[in-house]
Parts: C-alpha cells; structure tokens; sequence
C-alpha cells in the first residue's frame, strides 16, 4: 500500500468521474429524482375514500350521519344516488369506491326501537383499502351513535346513566400523526442510497475493461488495494453527499421527525455506503462489459432493498424462510436503523446489532472485492 | 549467458487456452540494450509471448526472467521495472496529455521533484507541445501512440515491451517512432518490439520470426537473409507467372517459388538446376535467372510455410 499511488488513483477516478455526464447524472440528479418519486408517490394513507350516498329519507338524521362520514377527510362523497340501481351503476363505473344506503324508515325504526340498520358495500378489489374503509365507516358510524343516544335519552326525559364501560385510549408512539411518510422516508434514502451507490462502482472497472484502459493499469506496479481505495474514494464521498442531500430532504423538505443524534447517523450512513460501493466494485470486477456490471448491480440492490428491507412491506409478517433471507439483506439494517434514529432518537447503544451487521457486511464486502481483483489477464 | 548480461530470458515458455497452444515451448534471450523485432503473422502467439514476460498471463510452462526478476515468481518486481505499450490503445482518452503522464508517473513512483523534467521529456519526445491541456481521446493517431509510449518510460524502465505500436499509424509516423526507438536503445534500453510490417524488422538488431506459438528462427537481419532459407534464390521473369509457378512447385529441385511483382522467385535446393531448364520442360519460356539477395519477406514466406514439425530450430 502506498499513498503515492493511491492518491494518483483517487486523483484520476475524481478526473473522470468530472467528466463523464453519465456518472455525474447519476451521482447527482438521479438521488433528486427518486427522493422526490418516491417521497411523494408511495404513501400508505388512505384518505379521501370516494363514497356515494343514497339516502333514501333525507331527513335531518340521516343527513347528520353522512356529515359523520364526510367530517374526518375520510371519505369524500362523490356522488348522491337517487336508488339501488343507480348505486350498483356507479359501483361499476368506478365512480365510487363505496356506497352508503339509509333506508327510508330509518329514522322512526331509530327514534321508536332504538336501533336502526344502514347499508354500506365497497369494491374488495383493493381488499387492503377497502379494510381500512370498512373501519373508518365503523368509526363514523360509532361517532353518530354517541350522538344519536345522547339525543335519545335526553328525548324520553332521562339523563345518561352511568353504567360500566370501558373506554380505550389509543395512544401512538414516535410517529404520533400515523403518517405513513414518515415511516417510507427513512426506507427511501436507504434505497436511492444503495441504487447510486451500487450503479456508481459498478462502472469503474468494467469500464477500464471495455476500453482496454485496464491492460495498461495492470502492468503497473500499482496494487489491487490501491485500484480498489483510490476507485471507491471519490464514490465514497459522492455517496456522503448523495446521504446528506436525501437525509436533509427528508429531514426538512418531508418534515419527518428528526429527532437522533447526527454521529449516530453519519457513522451509519458512511458504513451502508461502503457496503454498497464495496458490492457495485465487486460486480465490477467480476463482470468485464458495463451493461453486464450494471444490470447486475441493480438486480443486486433494488429487488432486494425494495422487497426485504422492509422499507414498505413488514419483514415480521413474511414467511419464515423469506425472513431468514432477509436477514443477508444490508438495507433492512439501515433502514431499521433510519427510522429509529429519525423517530425513535435511538443512539449508538440501543442500534450495537444491526450496527453490528452493516460493520460485518462491509469488512467481508470489502475484504472480498480486494481479494477479487486480479492483476492479470487471465 | 547469465543474467548480468541478458535482460530477457524465457525457456520453454509455453502457454496454453484451454487445449489451444498459443506459445509452444518458446526459448530466447535478449542481451541489454538490444531492439529485438518479433515476427510474425496474426495469432502466431507474438501478443501472449509479451503479455507473459510482462506477467500479465501466468505461463502454463517454462519460465522466464526479466530484468533479473522470474515473471511467475516476483510478478510485481517485473513490473516495476519494465513499460509496457499494449497492441489496443490503453492510454486515458477523457484525461489529458499532462494527466496522463501525471497518472503513470504516480503508479510508478517516479520522484516528485523528478517528475516535471520527465513529463517535459516526454512530452518533448511526443512532439506534443502546447497540446498538453488536451483531451488524449482528440489526438491524432501518430501523437497517441508516441505519448503512449512517453507514459511507459517515465519511470526510466530497463527493458521496454512494444505490442504492435506503430499499426495503424501513418508511415511518417511510424519512421518518428521507430527514431524514437532507437535512441532509447542508444541509452541502453533493452526493446522487445512486435509489429506485422516488415520494412520495420530491418530497423531491429535481431528479428524473432514466430509462426503458430514456435519461435521458427532468429538472427540479425542478414543473418537470416543469408542462412535461413536453406537454397538459392532465383528471380526470373516469365510470360506466363501462374503457370511457371504450378511447374515449379511439383519439381523436387525446387523448395519454394512465388510471384514476386512481375517476376517469379524461385528457392532451389542446389545450384545444379536451373529454374529455366525446369521451365523447358514444361514448356513454359522464361528469362535468365539470377540469384538474389532474399528479403526479410522472402525467408519469413519461407519459414512459414515449412510444415510444423521442421520448424523448431
């Protein structure tokens, strides 16, 4: 090892990285692009659920129980149906995504015998939608049965009588608005992350391959540790800044909850950064064409940060033997680790394990992609 | 002959591909300062003979020693101590003239407060001045080559490897480089160079002739011209030049004959024919024969064509 030409190195790389647009696209506008894809496109909240009304009484009671729907941004009501016909019409057009019928007698059947049915059907195509629709409609609908009682016992002269109940107080903990953008965010940076990362280095040998470069760089002296440190030098810092850039953009453009430690944060960014670099440098090595390199590099990071890093689908409800493969997948460390340091404030002490795993993943990623490097032809 | 006085020394090199013998049992030895030219049609094994005593491929069989280091063994000290100039341009085309000289004179180590003088030097040699902010990717064929070759001595290498450096190149340029070539060798540089054009063997002190992975025959220019093809050579001229030569061919007296220009050449095995009487007979006119001094073409035509198994010196 020797910093002449580890420098000469680091220097040259930092040269063509500088002069190569493709490189400096991904390096600098592809993070910008998916920060803002996919921070804005993927969001687990349902909001706003499309709903259409047949109220059949249209009385002050029934319209006060479409206000319960519509007051919580819920639903929203998309359309006002005059009958059943009309409502299965909608159904199949798509216009709606549920429908709410209030019988014509609902308020007498209410008023003389205390209860009273209404009707809702949803389209189950999107079953996880309409799961989470089928609650807030039961939600609303308990909302208008505290209001309704109150009415009607105040209506027959009593007043509440105290029986036992049990009320739940729900009380969520570190992301406290449910907002499901808090939770993707951290998952996202970890994606672009390994995305860049990877893409990045998975060029720089391939390349000096294809361009018969790598003949005249292995009849140097030079050692394949200094090919390796003064290649993945530039990237590292690339891959800092790309961090800095996703991580203040969650921080201050999504306004998710930051509320760790920075050294916690950058000790962990810099170990997942090199444990990505370290795998595009390895498929590099190994694959001599920069289309090959690529497209391996990407199989290698994207399905598996996408799919078992947990970033959107929990890794605790996966199958046994799924879960235990997840367990070589880098990302679902430091994505466990982002959204603990963002909304948990968990420090050095509380992450020792899956710190742990990404100090492990980048000594044998390292290790291997030194060893992998040989300086001769054949 | 001990290796104080022989840069190069490979015995028995042989490498193979598979069940494919690129290099067959190769043996020679270059003394210091020599330009030694390698011979050869495509394929004949000139490119994995070099790429092997740079040790950029572990030989198969047989070893070789460079500059005193075994290019098996001590790979890395070889390297340290050799430039190398590869058959593809590989120098760094999206990096400048000065960048690049920078780049190798890093990865060799060449002292900082030496490395100025050498990139001027070489720059110098390229004939490259006022073009050293140049992206290398925008030079003229001859220029890219002649830097290549400034990169591969910034380190001032005893023994210098030369992968076909001048195909491809203009003939002016090739004339500069081989200039270049020579005044290297007069500080003592020892050269082993390829190349496919034979009016550059004649530049070589000695000329390596290599057909299908064997060395067929080395020697100085004139040494080959005068030994090497084992016969006289004839040149005679005849109306009929395709026809003279089928004769010629199925005449046991005759080794070799081919049109050569306008005229036939024709290799006997003695002087006691005459390639005109063998004509006679076959009723083909033809001129006065006259013996000639053979081209390095000639005998390298020659070699080639000998069946393999005679080939081995």
């Amino acid at each position: 090892m020797n910093l002449r030409r580890l420098l000469a190195m680091a220097f040259k790389e930092t040269l063509q990285i500088w002069r190569d647009p493709r490189s400096l696209a991904i390096a600098l506008l592809m993070p910008a692009m998916q920060m803002g894809l996919l921070g804005y496109g993927v969001s687990l909240d349902i909001k706003r659920v499309p709903l259409c009304v047949n109220d059949q009484e249209n009385s002050q009671l029934s319209r006060t129980l479409v206000q319960k729907f519509v007051a919580s941004d819920w639903f929203r009501i998309a359309e006002t149906l005059p009958d059943e016909r009309a409502v299965r019409g909608a159904m199949d057009r798509g216009a709606c995504a549920g429908a709410l019928t209030i019988p014509v007698n609902f308020s007498r059947t209410l008023t003389t015998t205390g209860t009273a049915s209404v009707q809702v059907v949803f389209d189950a195509t999107d079953a996880n939608t309409t799961d989470i629709a089928i609650g807030y409609a039961q939600g609303a609908v308990a909302l208008a049965n505290q209001d309704v009682a109150s009415q009607w016992l105040s209506g027959h002269g009593a007043t509440a009588v105290l029986t036992g109940t049990v009320d739940l107080e729900p009380r969520v903990w570190f992301n406290e608005g449910l907002d499901s953008r808090n939770f993707i965010i951290p998952g996202v940076v970890a994606i672009i992350l390994g995305l860049v990362g990877a893409q990045l280095t998975s060029l720089t040998v391939s390349r000096e391959w294809e361009r018969g470069t790598m003949e005249q760089l292995i009849s140097t002296p030079v050692a394949a540790l200094e090919v390796m440190l003064g290649k993945l030098i530039p990237y590292f810092l690339i891959g800092l800044f790309d961090a800095a850039f996703c991580l203040c953009t969650a921080a201050f453009w999504f306004q998710v909850p930051f509320r760790g430690g920075i050294g916690t944060l950058v000790l962990t960014t810099a170990l997942f950064t090199l444990v990505v670099l370290g795998i595009g440098y390895l498929v590099s090595v190994r694959i001599r064409s920069q289309l090959g390199a690529s497209q391996i590099a990407l199989m290698l990071t994207m399905l598996p940060i996408t799919l078992l890093s947990g970033y959107t689908f929990p890794l605790d409800q996966m199958p046994g033997p799924i879960r235990a493969v997840s367990l070589v997948v880098y990302a679902r460390y430091y994505v466990s680790i982002l959204r603990s340091v963002f909304l948990k404030g968990s420090g050095v002490g509380q992450l020792a394990l899956p710190i742990l795993a990404l100090v492990l993943y980048a000594g044998a990623i390292i290790w291997i992609a030194a060893r992998a490097f040989r300086k001769r032809l054949d | 002959m001990t290796g104080a006085t022989q840069a190069v020394i490979a015995e028995g090199l042989t490498k193979r591909f598979g069940t494919f013998v690129a290099v067959d049992r190769l043996s020679l030895a270059i003394a210091k300062g020599e330009i030694v030219g390698f011979i050869g049609p495509n394929g004949a094994g000139k490119s994995t003979t070099i790429r092997m005593l740079c040790g950029l491929l572990r030989p198969s069989a047989g070893r070789a020693v460079v500059a005193g280091f075994d290019v098996a063994r001590a790979a890395e000290s070889v390297r340290a101590h050799i430039g190398y100039m590869s058959q593809k341009f590989s120098l760094y085309g999206d990096l400048t003239v000065r960048e690049n000289l920078r780049f190798f004179g890093g990865l060799y180590r060449v002292p900082r407060r030496a490395i100025e003088d050498r990139m001027r030097i070489a720059i110098g040699m390229a004939g490259l001045e006022g073009r050293e902010n140049a992206l290398v990717s925008t030079l003229a064929g001859g220029w890219k080559q002649r830097l290549a070759l400034g990169c591969a001595i910034l380190h001032q290498p005893p023994v210098l490897f030369l992968d076909e450096p001048t195909s491809g190149v203009e003939p002016q340029a090739r004339r500069h480089f081989w200039d270049l070539i020579h005044r290297l060798a007069g500080d003592g540089v020892t050269i082993l160079v390829s190349t496919h054009y034979m009016d550059e063997a004649e530049y070589c002190n000695r000329i390596a002739l290599i057909n299908a992975g064997r060395l067929v025959a080395i020697g100085s220019p004139g040494e080959l011209r005068r030994h090497e093809l084992g016969g006289t050579l004839y040149e005679l001229a005849s109306p009929a030049l395709g026809a003279a030569v089928a004769a010629l061919q199925s005449e046991p007296a005759v080794i070799e004959a081919a049109i050569f220009g306008d005229k036939l050449h024709v290799l006997m095995r003695d002087t006691i024919a005459s390639p005109q009487a063998l004509l006679a007979k076959h009723a083909i006119t033809a001129g006065e024969p006259r013996v000639i001094t053979p081209t390095l073409e000639d005998v390298f035509v020659q070699l080639v064509s000998r069946p393999v198994q005679q080939a081995a010196p």
